[in-house]
């Protein structure tokens, strides 16, 4: 039976990963292949590295650590932030990288998501999409990191993209993430319902319990966490344990 | 003749139009094999054995190989081949991936996936599990073990298959005939299953499978 994926992502910027990390067995949590190589051990079942490296000088040290990326992990692995072009992927998916993830980049030509799906397959791009719902109710996409809002309801564009070769949607609600209370489930649902494609669910994940939530009324494919991971305050076996317990197919 | 032809220890990663390559050779590096990635007919057809992988469309995929005189090539292999997701299904009869004729190798038929009253998605892609485990490929490798998949076509269960995984119904994980395995799945990202049924491609003996195929 297909599982449900439960997906750790790191922020890297320069190279390092940025968020704090708690961990004893481990010699330099800072190495995003040391820490991904951990994740992977405890059975992850995907990982995405998000590179908020300002400048574009810094694009070799990603391409670079992509290449020591797939040299050590053995399992799928995406790549997203800053990507804005055919060439871009190519240099990633080189070095190893499984699936690429593109955004703002997207959204302001949406021909990339074509381009990409048309020279290297729908199965390796990542639609990510930054969500929030205002005042009207309704979820609007936002782009370049959260900071610029537009009019742009989220499930359109996530359809329009899907219907362009899109492979799969990360959805990431802004009202939720950071806030440990648990996933946007209504609008996850809503894409996971009306798209062929798998919805991986990001933000706002704090316990056990939202992960089932996700998985369950949220029809979510994968989720994706971040701190909670990092912080140790949920361990990925435990929480594949848990899952198990609640009749959700999980990796083991 | 090169003098590797009759080192059973190297392998050559067929180097065509279509993804994951660096990825299979980075997971034989992984599990201390060094692979080598060549479109170099000489140097395949005298490789100890050969990986077909492949994440990409079929028809361009069977055109580009054609077009370089490399599906006869494989074809005529007698060293152990393994075949990978795309790859596996180029060795069979025919996929419905834009009506394309295959390489014939399996006599299975590779086909969409159509989503069930369950609304599946296709492609299937995530951890998935395999059953009816056959052959060597899978020594060591318990039942029910996850493995890594991304597809939108299969091939369908038939003689040929040597694992079975389900999705909206049962398919071929894996198939294999004489010299030939294949498996839809990745075991370049297959996590700890996946380096196990590398190395059990690594070691499978080539003379009796040579045997197999002359009869």
């Amino acid at each position: 039976m297909l599982t449900k994926r439960i997906i750790p992502c790191l922020d890297i910027r320069d190279g390092r990963t940025v968020k704090g990390v708690n961990f004893e067995n481990i010699r330099d949590a800072g190495d995003p292949v040391e820490l991904g190589a951990l994740y992977a051990h405890e059975g992850a079942d995907e990982l995405v590295f998000l590179d908020i490296t300002a400048t574009n000088e810094k694009r070799k040290t990603l391409s670079e650590l992509v290449n020591r990326i797939s040299h050590k992990i053995n399992i799928p692995f995406t790549v997203g932030g800053g990507i804005s072009s055919v060439d871009d992927v190519r240099v990633l998916l080189n070095n190893g990288a499984d699936k690429i993830s593109v955004n703002t980049a997207a959204y302001k030509d949406p021909s990339l998501v074509e381009r990409l799906a048309n020279e290297f397959g729908s199965q390796c791009v990542v639609l990510a999409i930054d969500t929030k719902q205002e005042e009207d109710g309704e979820w609007y996409v936002y782009l370049n990191g959260g900071r610029v809002k537009t009019d742009t309801k989220c499930s359109e564009w996530a359809a329009k993209a899907v219907e362009m070769g899109a492979g799969e949607i990360l959805l990431t609600s802004m009202n939720h993430d950071g806030t440990k209370k648990g996933f946007a489930l209504d609008i996850t649902r809503k894409l996971a319902d009306a798209l062929p494609v798998p919805i991986i669910a990001s933000g706002g994940g704090g316990t056990m319990e939202h992960f089932t939530d996700v998985f369950e009324n949220g029809k979510a494919d994968a989720a994706l966490a971040a701190s909670i991971f990092h912080y140790g305050e949920i361990a990925i076996p435990e929480l594949k344990k848990f899952l198990r317990a609640k009749n959700i197919a999980v990796r083991h | 003749m090169a003098s590797s032809a009759n080192n059973k220890q190297d392998i050559v990663i067929i180097k065509y139009n279509a993804g994951n390559i660096q990825s299979v050779l980075y997971a034989f590096e992984r599990i201390g094999v060094s692979a080598e990635v060549s479109d170099d007919h000489d140097r395949i057809r005298n490789a100890g054995k050969v990986v077909f992988p492949g994440v990409g469309e079929a028809s361009s995929a069977m055109n580009y190989l054609r077009e370089r005189g490399l599906d006869q090539l494989i074809k005529d292999l007698k060293q152990p081949v393994l075949g990978i997701c795309l790859g596996m299904q180029l060795m069979c009869a025919h996929t419905e991936e834009n009506d394309t004729t295959c390489l014939g190798i399996f006599g299975e038929n590779v086909k969409l996936f159509k989503p069930g009253p369950n609304k599946e998605k296709v492609p299937q892609i995530g951890w998935n599990n395999i059953f009816h485990l056959k052959t060597d490929l899978f020594n060591g490798v318990p039942e029910q073990s996850y493995i890594y998949s991304v597809h939108s076509f299969y091939a369908s269960e038939g003689s040929e298959t040597i694992a079975t995984a389900d999705y909206i119904h049962p398919y071929s994980a894996a198939l294999h005939k004489a010299n030939f395995y294949g498996v839809q799945f990745h075991p370049e990202k297959s996590a700890a299953v996946g380096e196990q049924i590398l190395k059990n491609f690594f070691a499978i003996d080539p003379e009796p499978l040579q045997r197999t195929a002359s009869r």
